[in-house]
């Protein structure tokens, strides 16, 4: 279980990737995010997100047509 | 960009001011300060339009061969006599505006704000602030005003420039 969740569906690039910046920026090192998205171009941005930026995505997978990513705040 | 700064950077030189055209810059900004860069965006001509307290930001497809809706199932493209005709323009600017909200796309005003809210430098071009009488008031705060060599300097420590 995440420790806090982001309801990003219905959001179209880049909003899912600026609001999962605003929320991981207020969480402290270590602790997790659940992203809730319906854009399909948000698995490689969080993929590129991740990796620029040096948190971990933790996993993502599909939740009927929600992708669900977890991002762990370790940069 | 600070000078202190290690994190990678990235400029933008925005030229263009009409309601398609000001989505790449602002959306590139905002995404590349999301990740962790230091971004200054220069804005100049018709770009200027996007610092403008009251953007009033239209889009026509007159010349613009490409630019399709889509209607019906299908896309629709105007032709050129119809596009040039008066209304015109607020039509399809209605049209876009329509589309931008129905698919979760976020209005450019919103992601100017995200953008002085993630500390992007903003810069206006002083020759075209001067060529099209424009006043500092005209603009939003948070922006300075600046020449060529504003950016030059900038971009030779930029790890990525772009012009739009």
């Amino acid at each position: 279980m995440a420790d806090q969740v982001l309801d990003a569906k219905g959001l179209n690039c880049p909003l899912p990737i600026l609001r999962a910046k605003k929320a991981l920026k207020d969480m402290p090192t270590g602790a997790t995010l659940e992203i809730q998205a319906t854009d399909p171009g948000a698995v490689k941005d969080f993929e590129a997100f991740c990796r620029t930026t040096g948190n971990e995505l933790v996993e993502h997978h599909m939740d009927g047509a929600i992708y669900v990513f977890t991002i762990k705040h370790t940069a | 960009m600070s000078d202190e700064s290690n994190a990678k950077s990235m400029s933008i030189i925005v030229t263009k001011g009409t309601l398609d055209w000001a989505y790449p810059p602002f959306i590139l900004a905002t995404t590349a300060a999301a990740m962790g860069l230091d971004v200054t965006m220069f804005f100049t001509f018709y770009g200027l339009g996007l610092l403008k307290k009251d953007m009033n930001l239209k889009v026509n497809p007159l010349g613009n061969a490409s630019m399709e809706m889509p209607m019906m199932g299908g896309h629709m493209a105007m032709p050129n006599i119809m596009a040039a005709i008066p209304g015109a323009t607020a039509l399809t600017t209605a049209m876009m505006k329509n589309m931008i909200k129905k698919k979760g796309i976020a209005s450019i005003d919103e992601l100017r704000e995200l953008a002085v809210e993630a500390d992007v430098n903003m810069i206006a071009c002083q020759m075209t602030m001067d060529l099209f009488e424009y006043k500092k008031e005209d603009m939003i705060e948070n922006i300075s005003v600046g020449g060529a060599a504003s950016w030059v300097d900038i971009a030779t420590r930029s790890d990525i420039n772009l012009y739009i």
